[in-house]
């Protein structure tokens, strides 16, 4: 096999324009591949956990139902305060769970006394909504930054709204809202902070204390709209959602209480919509690079076979089976193949290491000033290599073959 | 001991218009440690016959037998392994591997061929180059060789896997009178030494003498064959 590898490395260092040409060719597809999926990665995964970290969580349970009207925020769809009971237990024991924060969610009416406008107001337990989504806290672009700014009594405004009606720190302001008995109920408010919008539904809510929503809406118990959990390992998130429900669907028939419903992040949000067409579109670029190592392949292997017919001659004539002709072309189109993606594996992870240190950043949607730190897993790396050394085999099988059942006279013959 | 025995042995190849009927109908039996040239003009069936003792080719009527193997039986990778045991090539060309050194060049069939140890494989490469006289070229490449040279290289490659016939067709062919007659002493020395059969094609009238026995072939046909004198 070494020998094999020698005469086949010296037949690439023969030609070497050609060869230097082809693994260029095949380094630059590696590269575009994985600086591609390094950075489209990260910025994938940069928006998700904005989202997550920001308002949503990594998954939520709400009762059969709510999600399917959420637009609407319906009260008579709340968790009852036994399912609350059923679902924190059944938390409690799942060890992926790292953060769990109730939330009743409404629609109100957001009175300056002066202007009025329709709100959606989320009602948390500030210590569990901040654990659950830690990014809260930098979402407070003015007032204060903890979970002071959620003590009951307390309003952090939404960043639009607070602009469009003028709202400061320390102004007061009423809440009011129909219970679902149908009464209304108000309560006024001190503006503790401005809460910074961002992407998708619930980006651009208001929030109060748990219990200022109680009162506000009359409950009686903890009724709550939905629980948004923070998982350990968000990669794990499906993994995590399937084990909740298992053990909630088998503790709510136990109580014989209907059902509920749990929805990861990516079913809840429509950046899930662009995360797929991103993944569509590293599927489609690594079918690019495949062509390009297949087309380089092919082309340089069977410029090979055709200039040296000659030599295919020889050694068949002196007795190399078509087996051994047919593994010397073989190894030819492997070294290009292992040659190409290792130059492309390491000049993509120099960029990628210079595109850190350049520490790009960008606007999307609302969020702006996001930094962008591309990062690519060994795997994605693996499979780039894999798939490069693999379309080179099969690139090359043809040609190595065709060079194999030459007939030795014909190919000597050959001028 | 006979090493090849042909029996009405005919080659016709066939084109969509015309059938050329290369050799016809010839029968010769060669014994083992001869030195033998084909002579005979351009067209003659002189490499068509070498081709197809060499199993490089099949007839298309009569029997060929090479080593006891009726090789016309052989299929291509049987025909391959045959040539790789029995059967030691010189060309007209050389051809020699460009990407190998002289040494490398005369130790590839031992390498691909017949799998032999590196430690055998340099014994018998060393002492084949000493034998061709061309040990202190053993590290250059063939375009650093001169023709005669190259030839030599090509006669170590052919013998060094031990084989029991040596084929040549027009080994002189590309070379000057002067390395032609060296060439084709250095052929006839080897098979002194190694007791191996030569059989080689030519039409060059000046080394023809050289050889033991010459069989003459006129358009396809063997005329005669003759031990030569002196």
């Amino acid at each position: 096999m070494g020998n094999l590898f020698k005469i086949a490395l010296r037949n690439l260092r023969r030609y070497k324009r050609r060869t230097a040409l082809t693994i260029s060719l095949i380094a630059f597809g590696v590269i575009f591949v994985l600086v591609f999926v390094s950075i489209t990665g990260s910025f994938k995964q940069l928006m998700i956990t904005q989202i997550t970290d920001s308002y949503l969580g990594d998954l939520q349970i709400h009762r059969r139902g709510y999600v399917a009207s959420i637009e609407n925020l319906p009260l008579n769809l709340n968790l009852t305060p036994a399912q609350v009971s059923v679902i924190e237990k059944g938390l409690d024991n799942i060890q992926e769970v790292e953060a769990r924060s109730e939330r009743i969610k409404f629609g109100a009416l957001f009175s300056t006394f002066a202007e009025t406008t329709n709100i959606r107001i989320n009602g948390v337990y500030p210590e569990k909504e901040f654990a659950t989504c830690p990014r809260m806290a930098s979402r407070i672009i003015q007032g204060e930054k903890g979970i002071g700014a959620l003590q009951k009594g307390k309003i952090l405004v939404p960043e639009l709204l607070a602009r469009g009606f003028k709202t400061k720190i320390g102004d007061t302001v009423v809440v009011v809202a129909t219970n679902k008995d149908g009464s209304v109920n108000g309560k006024t408010f001190v503006v503790s902070g401005i809460l910074e919008s961002a992407t998708g539904p619930g980006g651009r809510d208001g929030y109060i204390h748990f219990e200022d929503a109680v009162e506000i809406l009359r409950l009686q118990g903890k009724e709550v709209s939905e629980i948004a959990v923070r998982v350990k390992s968000l990669g794990r998130v499906g993994e995590v959602a399937q084990n909740i429900r298992a053990r909630l669907d088998g503790e709510g028939q136990k109580q014989e209480q209907s059902g509920f419903e749990i929805h990861t992040w990516s079913q809840l949000s429509p950046f899930a919509n662009i995360a797929n067409m991103i993944d569509v579109m590293t599927f489609f670029i690594k079918l690019m690079l495949i062509a390009i190592v297949l087309i380089s392949i092919l082309n340089v292997m069977i410029m090979a076979v055709y200039e040296r017919v000659r030599e295919i001659g020889t050694i068949a004539a002196i007795g190399t089976s078509p087996r051994k002709i047919l593994s010397l072309f073989l190894v030819e189109g492997f070294s290009l193949g292992v040659t190409g993606a290792v130059v492309g594996v390491l000049l993509a992870l120099g960029i990628i290491a210079v595109l850190n240190l350049l520490k790009l950043s960008f606007t999307f949607g609302q969020s702006a000033g996001l930094i962008l730190a591309p990062t690519i897993a060994p795997l994605d790396v693996l499979t780039a290599s894999v798939m490069v050394i693999v379309v080179s085999l099969l690139a090359s099988a043809q040609p190595a073959y065709k060079a194999s059942r030459m007939e030795p006279i014909d190919a000597l013959r050959h001028v | 001991m006979i090493l090849v025995v042909a029996q009405s042995l005919s080659k016709t190849y066939a084109t969509d218009s015309v059938e050329v009927k290369a050799v016809q109908g010839v029968s010769f039996e060669i014994t083992a440690g001869s030195f033998l040239s084909f002579v005979g003009p351009s067209g003659s069936g002189k490499t068509t016959l070498l081709n197809l003792i060499g199993c490089l080719d099949k007839p298309t009527s009569g029997s060929l037998t090479v080593a006891g193997v009726d090789v016309a039986r052989l299929d291509r990778a049987q025909a391959a392994a045959f040539r790789g045991e029995n059967i030691g090539f010189v060309f007209q060309s050389f051809n020699l591997m460009p990407v190998l050194t002289a040494f490398e060049n005369i130790e590839y069939p031992l390498v691909m061929v017949q799998n032999k140890l590196p430690g055998e494989r340099r014994t018998r490469v060393l002492e084949l180059l000493q034998a061709v006289g061309m040990s202190d070229q053993k590290n250059k490449f063939p375009d650093q060789l001169s023709g005669g040279q190259k030839q030599r290289i090509a006669i170590a490659r052919a013998l060094v896997t031990q084989p029991k016939l040596v084929l040549a067709d027009e080994p002189t062919a590309n070379l000057d009178h002067e390395t032609a007659y060296t060439i084709i002493r250095l052929m006839k020395k080897m098979r002194n030494d190694l007791n191996t059969t030569f059989i080689f094609s030519t039409h060059d009238t000046r080394i023809i003498g050289e050889a033991e026995i010459i069989c003459t072939l006129e358009d396809g046909k063997l005329v005669r064959c003759e031990e030569a004198h002196g």
